[in-house]
């Protein structure tokens, strides 16, 4: 294996000025390290080496005509959930209902990696239509965590949370729409940002739940997950919700916070999120992460956000209800999977419905129709929209209050194993407790890896900042990535 | 006469005439190649995203304060969900619970009658594309140009009360937009269409009856007829003890007749929600009061002043302010020349039958108003007869000319000049001696002959009034 595919991003940065390797160079390296490994882990469902090659190429001339006023991630090559479409390249939102899809557009944030000359290796596999919480519900195959090949690499972005963690990509662009970039990270070892929503353009991400998506990199350390976000970050005028806020320094905010250290940043715990039964090792690993915080000069206090009981309630009856919005167009008259010799344009829909979708997926379609139907708006989905005011005036009572940060485990248990959950929606649904509150509130959060289970697998620990504080939180996540001894890359790269 | 008084209110679907799409950069122009105005949010594609025109906003403030509706300071979008092949989304984005304007009112005029009528609200929404069906094969095709293309609903209260009724409102509606340039009016095309709601119930009772919905009326006849077929159906019926279904009918224009179209039994289920991609509309009073300080004269207060200001009778002011170009037409064409009522009658009698008979419309109009103005002022000044003006129109509607240079290059300039008027009646009392013994024999009627001959004469420049006066004076003198 070669060295290439376990560098940071600012040493493949540094080694691309100096010379000491080629973009190209570094492509192929990541193309081949893919082709080893993806029959084992099934993390890309398209690998597009052709156009990679020659993205890498075009970069290789533009760092040697601009050399260091080239863009950061100039020759840098990723990948991205197959739920951003990509102009020229599959797009199929793991869904046989997308098979063959070819986006006539580009995705904005793919634009905008495209405009600073970053490499797009592939397409990473997920969730179909990002509804799931295992990477399991993938019309192209479950997708392996490379820890163990028998477990889950959680989802919905598992693919992402896999390709950066097996170093088959430096970084990856995931989604987040209830802790889909989070979880995989925490249950892979990786690194994971949900950006708040509307600091990164969601135009050309496949709509899952539009008011909670978010588009959010993940990657190896805390820094390379900030560069990600740096070129990604802004308003667009193609994304009605983007939001026209200034984009901090990202890395500046990290430094600062580490010469400043965390001497008078308060940190929040919420007491309720302690009812939840948790595992019994990531609950000892979240008080030393308590710990860990407290030494570098952090004021840990107790907070409490006494509506997070309902939130996951809320949280479902909100996603399912615009999810099934969001399908409706998926009909089979102008893109997709359409269903052969039909007799009526009813039959059309049906069977091309029935044909294309997996039964997760009809299961919420079916779920959130329901709760939008005449004589049920109200108790469902008015009631859920009360609640997740609720939700969001908790955080924001917090934040006012009492805390800078808040710190909150990612996931009640580590990764778990393949078909172990799957019969049971309800208690799939489960595994998202942590995180969902976040996306109900808009929030931006972080989930670093914070150790090993005995047995092996990863845990992360997640810190949830207020809105568009992402430099707060990618700060203190560094300052705690620092004290924290865990490095994941050897391991997982043994086993490949 | 029937014991049951009619209730109608209507919904009047209304094109707004932006450059692009309510929620897209493409072209919202009608008349394209089918699916060449489509783009990724058009087209429904995944990932594609609506951002509001802010255009369409203005121009539904401008008809809202043209109605006298409150504008609301915030409006919200929502899907309306079903399934059609020219819905790309699956969902057409319209407003529901919260539309952009409210409560507002218009007055209806009905000969001598003003009949002020309640206008429930006015929303946003997105026109659907358009699908048409072989009628040789089992295929239907969908044009998705016209989809995206933005509307405003403007919903009626049940105000309405007779057929005739309901087709003033929809004109006045009519003139108000293409008034504010908002919409083109055009009702064969569906820039303008309207759904109407009628029902009927015993007079006296305050309770309404059940209500039949008619779609998609585009012509001012067919609201009348489908109307006035709709209250004799169920008139029928009530009178026959049977009950009025709930229900949505279309007219047939060929059968003279509704037909059901779904019965509301089966209606479907919207499910409406809140757009989750779209921000609320947040309409600020100062764009309000920017859009209040562009409104136009708006046809009424155009009526009204030139009743007042020009003296113009009913008849008059409605037809010269049933257009603002025409209105500006008339109003310029009064400020050359101060005679309001010859040139009312000029515009609606030469001018709009010409413009009828060539199909020219006041824009394509090859008579400018100082021109007519023009022509008007030298008949008043006596230069030309009523009778030469209007062959001096004929030619300025050909031509574009000017009346002056008209009358010039042809020599139509009256001859009103006593001395060679009396010299071309001389002439023609010697060449008719018979005629003259005629009318002196007590024939009055030959003077009428004497007049011809001097028209013949004079071809026809000769100034009639003087004509007569000579005439008389020397029959009388030689006697």
């Amino acid at each position: 294996m070669s060295k290439l595919v376990s560098l940071s991003l600012v040493e493949m940065r540094e080694g691309l000025l100096r010379g000491d390797f080629s973009a190209l160079e570094l492509c192929d390296a990541h193309i081949e390290r893919i082709e080893a490994t993806n029959a084992a882990l099934n993390s890309f469902i398209t690998i597009s080496s052709e156009s990679a090659r020659a993205a890498a190429a075009a970069a290789d001339k533009r760092i040697a005509e601009e050399k260091d006023r080239s863009p950061m991630l100039c020759g840098i090559p990723y990948s991205a959930k197959d739920m951003l479409v990509s102009e020229g390249i599959e797009t199929t939102c793991g869904s046989k209902m997308l098979s063959g899809f070819i986006s006539p557009y580009n995705c904005t944030v793919l634009e905008r990696l495209e405009e600073n000359g970053a490499v797009l290796l592939g397409k990473n596999n997920m969730d179909e239509f990002a509804m799931g919480s295992s990477s399991e519900r993938s019309s192209y195959g479950a997708v392996r965590n490379p820890w163990d090949l028998d477990r889950v690499p959680g989802g919905s972005s598992g693919g992402s949370a896999v390709a950066v963690s097996s170093g088959q990509s430096p970084f990856s662009l995931g989604t987040d729409t209830g802790g889909s970039i989070r979880q995989p990270a925490a249950f892979t070892g990786a690194v994971g940002l949900k950006p708040t929503y509307g600091r990164v353009s969601r135009y050309g991400a496949v709509a899952y739940a539009s008011s909670f998506d978010q588009i959010g990199p993940l990657g190896r350390s805390v820094e390379d997950v900030a560069s990600v976000l740096q070129a990604i970050a802004g308003k667009d005028e193609l994304d009605a919700t983007s939001m026209d806020v200034p984009v901090d320094s990202y890395l500046e905010s990290i430094e600062r916070m580490a010469d400043e250290g965390l001497a008078g940043l308060k940190i929040g715990v919420p007491r309720e999120y302690f009812s939840f039964s948790v595992d019994e090792e990531i609950d000892a690993n979240l008080k030393g992460q308590i710990a860990a915080l407290e030494n570098l000069g952090a004021e840990l206090v107790d907070i409490s956000l006494p509506h997070t009981e309902h939130a996951l309630a809320s949280y479902y009856v909100l996603v399912l209800a615009e999810a099934s919005s969001n399908l409706a167009r998926y009909d089979g008259v102008r893109f997709g999977h359409r269903a052969e010799s039909v007799s009526s344009l009813e039959e059309m829909y049906c069977r091309t419905r029935a044909e294309g979708f997996g039964t997760e997926v009809k299961r919420r379609i079916m779920m959130g129709s329901y709760v939008l139907s005449a004589g049920y708006f109200d108790a469902y989905y008015v009631k859920a929209q009360q609640v997740r005011t609720l939700v969001i005036s908790d955080f924001k009572a917090a934040f006012a209050n009492d805390c800078d940060v808040i710190l909150a485990p990612v996931s009640p248990t580590p990764a778990f194993g393949i078909g172990e959950k799957t019969a049971s929606s309800l208690e799939m649904y489960l595994t998202d407790i942590f995180t969902v509150p976040v996306n109900l509130a808009g929030l931006p959060a972080i989930s670093i890896p914070s150790g090993l289970t005995k047995s092996g697998l990863p845990i992360g620990v997640q810190l949830i900042g207020s809105a568009f504080q992402e430099g707060q939180i990618l700060g203190v996540a560094k300052a705690l990535e620092q004290s924290n001894t865990f490095a994941n890359n050897e391991k997982t790269q043994q086993a490949f | 006469m029937s014991s049951y008084e009619s209730v109608i209110g209507l919904e009047v679907h209304a094109q707004l005439s932006t450059d692009s799409k309510i929620f897209a950069l493409s072209a919202a122009h009608s008349g394209a190649e089918a699916n060449t105005l489509c783009d990724p949010v058009t087209l429904g594609l995944p990932g594609a995203l609506p951002v509001l025109n802010r255009r369409v906003v203005d121009y539904a403030i401008k008809i809202g304060l043209a109605l006298e509706c409150e504008i609301n300071r915030e409006s919200v979008f929502e899907r309306k969900h079903y399934f059609y092949p020219d819905l790309p989304k699956g969902y057409q984005i319209s407003q529901y619970e919260h539309p952009i304007c409210s409560n507002g009112r218009l007055a209806v005029r009905m000969g001598e009658e003003l009949r002020t009528i309640g206008i429930t609200r006015i929303h946003l929404e997105e026109d659907a594309g358009k699908s048409t069906h072989s009628e040789t094969e089992p295929v239907s095709y969908a044009d998705l140009n016209r989809a995206g293309v933005p509307l405003v609903e403007i919903v009626s209260e049940p105000d309405l009360r007779t057929p005739a009724e309901a087709a003033a409102y929809m004109r006045q509606l009519r003139q108000i937009v293409r008034y504010l340039d908002i919409c083109d009016g055009n009702m064969e095309d569906g820039s303008l269409r309207c759904d109407a709601n009628i029902s009927l119930r015993p007079y006296g009772q305050e309770e309404f009856g059940t209500k039949v919905e008619i779609k998609n009326l585009n012509s001012f006849r067919f609201v009348e007829r489908a109307i006035e077929h709709e209250i004799q159906r169920q008139t029928l019926m009530l009178e026959q003890g049977e009950k009025v279904i709930q229900e949505t009918r279309l007219w047939d224009e060929q059968k003279s007749a509704t037909k059901p179209m779904r019965s509301k039994e089966y209606a479907e289920d919207y499910r409406y929600f809140p757009d989750p991609d779209l921000p609320t509309v947040v309409v600020d009073p100062v764009w309000i009061d920017k859009a209040r300080s562009s409104l136009p004269e708006l046809p009424e207060q155009v009526f009204s002043r030139f009743k007042t200001m020009y003296a113009l009778d009913d008849y008059y002011a409605e037809r010269l302010s049933e257009e603002k170009l025409i209105a500006r037409f008339y109003d310029q064409a009064v400020s050359e020349h101060n005679n309001p009522t010859a040139l009312a009658n000029w515009i609606t009698t030469e001018l709009y039958g010409r413009m009828n008979r060539e199909g020219v419309n006041i824009e394509e109009c090859p008579v400018s108003p100082q021109n007519l103005a023009m022509l008007v002022r030298l008949i008043d000044e006596g230069v030309i007869s009523g009778k030469i003006a209007k062959s001096v129109f004929d030619e300025m509607f050909s031509t574009s000319a000017s009346p002056d240079s008209i009358i010039e290059a042809k020599g139509l300039r009256q001859v009103s000049d006593p001395e060679v008027l009396n010299n071309v009646i001389r002439g023609v009392l010697e060449q008719n001696p018979q005629q003259v013994a005629q009318f002196r024999e007590g024939k009055e009627k030959m003077l009428g002959f004497f007049v011809g001959q001097v028209m013949r004469e004079t071809q026809g420049k000769a100034n009639p009034e003087m004509v007569n006066e000579i005439l008389r004076k020397l029959l009388s003198e030689d006697a």
